[in-house]
C-alpha cells in the first residue's frame, strides 16, 4: 500500500526477473465501449434507468473511495479516461517496468450485484468479449476473468460453458458480497461449469447483496469496508467448506483475491474446534475444515500482511503454505503493493519464485 | 497441561434462566400480563440452541432442565473446581431478540434482578453483568444507573451481534455512564437476529453463526476504534467474551495498514490500533481456537506481543474444553499468573470495591 506512490526511475533487483501480477483491474474508457457488445435493448435500458445494485446510489459507491475511483493519483492515463482504462499506459506504468510475464483481469463495475438479472447477464458478457477485444488479443501478457450474473446460477453457467476452452480466459471471477453466502445452492451452477471447464474461482473482495457489512449493522466508514473484507471473505470461506463444496467439487480451485490471508491459519483452527463438536450437523463433511481449505484455496497478496516482526510474516505464511501465495498489485487502485516492497529479505530463491510467478503459472496453467 | 492458579477470577459464566416464566417474580403487573395472556414462549436464541453441543459440556449437562440453570452444579464443575475467588456471570437468555424497546427494558430489568436474588445473594464469589435494553439508548443509561448501585454488577454486557455497530455514536451514553460508574463493557457473543449474522447474509448452519461470532468481534472492534471511542472516554475498558483471539494479530496487521493509508478519514483516531487495543480492549481466554500444541500457542502469543490482553474464562457450561484443561498447554507460570488474577484484577475495577 502506498498512498503517495512515486514511479522510481529504475525497477529494482527483484523485478528484473519475470512476476505475475493477479489482481489487475481494467477500466471502460467511457461507459459506451461496451454498446457494440450488447443489444440495443441494453443502451436504451442503460441510458433510462441505469445500473439498479443492491445499494441505493446511481453513481459510485456508498461508502466514498479514499481517492478518484480508488485509484494511484499517477494512474490516469495521458489521452484521458479514467485509470486503468488505457492499454498503452498500462503497458507503461505497470506490465513493461515490472516484467510482468502474466497478468490476471479482474473486471470490477461489471453486471455482478445488479439486481435485474437479465441486465446483469448482459453486461457481463458484453464484459467478457471486451476483454479480448481491448486487451488479451492486443497483449498476450494478459489473461481475462469470465465475469457471471452470479445471481441466477443457471445462466452465469451458461456463458461459462460459452467460454470453455477459449485460452483468452483463466478463470471465472465473482465477488465477495452477494445476496447469500457464496456456498449457498443458488451459485452450485456456477462451480459445476467451472470444474467442468476447468478453471478456479476467484472470489474478489467487494460488492454488495444488499446485505449490511458487519452482522450488526452497517458502519459509518469507508476504513470499515475496507477493513471488513477480510471478515467477509472469512464467512465465503465458511459457507463454501460448511455447506460442502469441495466436497461436491473435489476439482475445483478457487482463489481468494485482496481480502488479505492473515486471518486464514485462525479462521480454520476456529472452524476445525468447533466441527469437532458440531460435526453431527454437517455430515457431508468427510474431512476436517481446515483440510478442504489447504487443498482447495489460494490467495492473492495484495493488500500484504504486515506485521511490526517479519518473522511473523514468515510463520503465518508457513500454516498457509508458500505453494498457494499469488503475487498481486490490485494496479490502478491507491494501495498498490510494489513488487520490490512487499517480501522482505530472508525468502528462499524457491519460495520467491512460487510467490511472484510458479503458483501463478501453475495454477492457470501458462507455459 | 498447564495447572491453575487458586484465587483467579473466571470471567464468563452463564447462569441460565430455566424459562420466561422464571423471570415473572421479577416483572410488574401489566408485563406478567403480557407475558401469559399473549402465550410467550421462552427466549432462546439461536446462537445458543439448549441441546446443540456447543451449549454445554456433555458432563456438564443436567439431568433436565438447561444446562447452567443449577447453582448448586456451577459450584461445584466451575467454582469450587477451578478454586476461584471471584465468577462473573453473563446470563445469554435472549431478551435482545424482541423488537419492541418496552418490553426489552421490562425483561432486561427482571433479568437484573433475578441474577441479584437467585445468584449473586447465594455466593459471594459471584459478580454480575448488567443487560441492557441496547435498542434504546435512554432507557439503558437509566437502567445501568438502577443497577450499578449495586457494586456487585462489574459490567455491562452487549452481544456482539446487535442492531448497529458499537462505536456508532448514538451508543456513546452507555459508554460514558459505565466509565462514570467504574463498569467495563463487556461484549459478548450472540446475535439479536436484528440482522443477518453474517456479513454476507444469512448462513445454512449453526455451526456457520458460531464460527461467525469471530468475524463479528473483528467488525466491532474497527468500529469502536475507528469511530473514537476510546478517544473519547480513555479510560473505558471493554472486554471481548467468547471472541476467541488467535485472530487478532492478523487482524491488528490489516486495521493498522489500512489506518496508516486512510487516516483523513478519521482524524481523531490520534492512536495506532494496536495501542488502543493494548490500552482499553480485553479478551476472555475461551475458546482457544487454535491447535493444542504448545509451539504453535506460544507464536501466537508472541504474535499478540502483549501479556495484558487475555482474561481467564471457562465459559461455563459451553463446551470449550474437555476435564481441567481449562488452560491451553504450555503457558509460563507468570502468564497463568497474569491470566487468572493479575489481568482480570486490572480489568475489572470493581472487583477490589469493598461491598460495604
Amino acid at each position: 500500500m502506498n498512498v503517495q506512490f512515486r514511479p522510481e526511475p529504475s525497477a529494482s533487483v527483484s523485478i528484473r526477473t519475470a512476476i505475475a501480477d493477479c489482481d489487475i483491474h481494467p477500466a471502460r474508457a467511457t461507459n459506451d465501449e461496451l454498446f457494440p457488445f450488447m443489444a440495443k435493448r441494453w443502451h436504451e435500458h442503460l441510458e433510462a434507468y441505469g445500473k439498479q445494485a443492491y445499494h441505493g446510489m446511481m453513481e459510485g459507491p456508498p461508502y466514498p473511495k479514499a481517492q478518484p475511483n480508488a485509484s494511484r493519483r499517477d494512474a490516469w492515463p495521458p489521452e484521458g479516461g479514467p485509470q486503468g482504462s488505457s492499454l498503452s499506459f498500462m503497458q507503461k506504468q505497470l506490465l513493461d517496468p515490472y516484467n510482468v510475464a502474466l497478468g490476471v483481469l479482474n473486471p470490477l463495475n461489471s453486471g455482478q450485484g445488479l439486481r435485474n438479472q437479465d441486465l446483469a447477464g448482459a453486461i457481463c458478457s458484453a464484459i467478457n468479449d471486451w476483454q479480448i477485444e481491448k486487451w488479451t488479443s492486443k497483449d498476450s501478457r494478459l489473461k481475462a476473468s469470465i465475469v457471471v450474473a452470479n445471481e441466477d446460477g443457471i445462466s452465469a453457467a451458461a456463458e461459462i460453458r460459452k467460454r470453455a476452452g477459449d485460452k483468452n480466459f483463466v478463470q471465472v471471477l465473482l465477488l465477495s458480497r452477494n445476496v447469500e453466502p457464496l456456498g449457498q445452492r443458488r451459485y452450485w451452477p456456477v462451480y459445476e461449469a467451472a470444474q467442468e471447464i476447468g478453471l478456479p474461482i476467484g472470489i474478489h473482495a467487494f460488492g454488495f447483496g444488499g446485505n449490511p457489512l458487519t452482522p450488526s449493522g452497517w458502519p459509518s466508514f469507508y476504513i470499515e469496508e475496507m477493513v471488513g473484507h477480510a471478515q467477509c471473505q472469512q464467512t465465503v470461506l465458511a459457507s463454501l467448506v460448511l455447506e460442502g463444496v469441495f466436497e461436491r467439487f473435489p476439482k475445483l480451485k478457487m482463489v481468494m483475491i485482496e481480502a488479505g490471508f492473515g486471518w486464514a491459519p485462525s479462521l480454520a483452527w476456529r472452524l476445525d474446534k468447533h466441527f469437532d463438536r458440531l460435526r453431527s450437523e454437517v455430515p457431508d463433511l468427510k474431512r476436517k475444515p481446515s483440510e478442504y481449505i489447504r487443498d482447495h484455496i489460494w490467495w492473492t497478496t495484495q493488500p500484504m500482511e504486515d506485521p511490526e516482526r517479519r518473522e511473523h510474516l514468515f510463520q503465518v505464511i508457513d500454516w498457509i503454505g508458500w505453494d498457494k501465495l499469488l503475487f498481486a498489485t490490485d494496479y490502478p487502485h491507491w494501495d498498490f503493493d510494489e513488487p520490490s516492497r512487499v517480501l522482505p529479505p530472508g525468502v528462499s530463491e524457491a519460495n520467491r519464485d512460487a510467490f511472484y510467478l510458479g503458483n501463478a503459472k501453475k495454477l492457470y496453467g501458462i507455459a | 497441561m498447564t495447572s491453575p492458579l487458586p484465587g483467579g477470577v473466571d470471567c464468563d459464566l452463564h447462569p441460565a434462566v430455566p424459562h420466561l416464566t422464571s423471570l415473572l417474580p421479577y416483572m410488574n403487573d401489566y408485563w406478567r400480563d403480557q407475558v401469559t395472556t399473549r402465550g410467550m414462549t421462552d427466549l432462546v436464541s439461536q446462537s445458543y440452541p439448549t441441546n446443540s453441543p456447543i451449549s454445554s459440556r456433555p458432563d456438564w449437562r443436567p439431568g433436565q432442565g438447561k444446562p447452567g440453570s443449577s447453582l448448586a452444579d456451577m459450584q461445584k464443575q466451575a467454582l469450587d473446581r477451578f478454586q476461584v475467588s471471584y465468577g462473573i456471570c453473563n446470563p445469554l437468555y435472549g431478551v435482545q431478540m424482541v423488537f419492541s424497546e418496552d418490553m426489552q427494558d421490562a425483561f432486561c430489568r427482571a433479568l437484573n434482578d433475578w441474577l441479584t436474588r437467585e445468584w449473586l445473594d447465594k455466593d459471594d464469589r459471584l459478580r454480575g453483568s448488567i443487560v441492557i435494553p441496547t435498542q434504546s439508548v435512554e432507557k439503558s443509561v437509566a437502567e445501568i444507573e438502577r443497577c450499578a448501585k449495586d457494586k456487585r454488577f462489574v459490567q455491562v454486557l452487549m452481544l456482539v451481534m446487535g442492531d448497529n455497530p458499537l462505536g456508532k455514536r448514538a451508543y456513546w451514553p452507555i459508554y460514558a455512564a459505565a466509565e462514570r460508574l467504574g463498569l467495563t463493557i463487556g461484549v459478548h457473543a450472540g446475535s439479536a437476529y436484528h440482522n443477518p449474522p453474517t456479513s454476507v447474509g444469512w448462513g445454512s448452519y449453526h455451526i456457520e453463526d458460531y464460527v461467525a461470532q469471530a468475524t463479528a468481534f473483528q467488525t466491532q472492534l474497527t468500529s469502536l476504534i475507528v469511530e473514537g471511542v476510546f478517544a473519547k472516554y480513555p479510560k473505558l475498558k471493554m472486554v471481548m467474551l467468547e471472541s476467541g483471539f488467535t485472530w487478532l494479530p492478523a487482524y491488528l496487521w490489516r486495521l493498522h495498514k489500512f489506518w496508516r493509508g486512510i487516516r483523513m478519514e478519521t482524524p481523531w483516531v490520534d492512536r495506532a490500533p494496536l495501542e488502543i487495543v493494548r490500552s482499553n480492549i480485553r479478551f476472555s481466554l475461551q475458546p482457544v481456537d487454535a491447535p493444542p500444541d504448545p509451539a504453535t500457542l506460544n507464536r501466537l502469543f508472541d504474535h499478540m506481543q502483549s501479556d495484558e490482553l487475555l482474561l481467564f474464562s471457562t465459559d461455563y457450561p459451553h463446551w470449550q474444553f474437555d476435564g481441567d484443561e481449562v488452560l491451553p498447554p504450555g503457558l509460563s507460570a507468570e502468564l497463568v499468573r497474569k491470566i487468572m488474577i493479575d489481568n482480570p484484577l486490572a480489568t475489572y475495577g470493581r472487583l477490589q470495591v469493598a461491598l460495604a
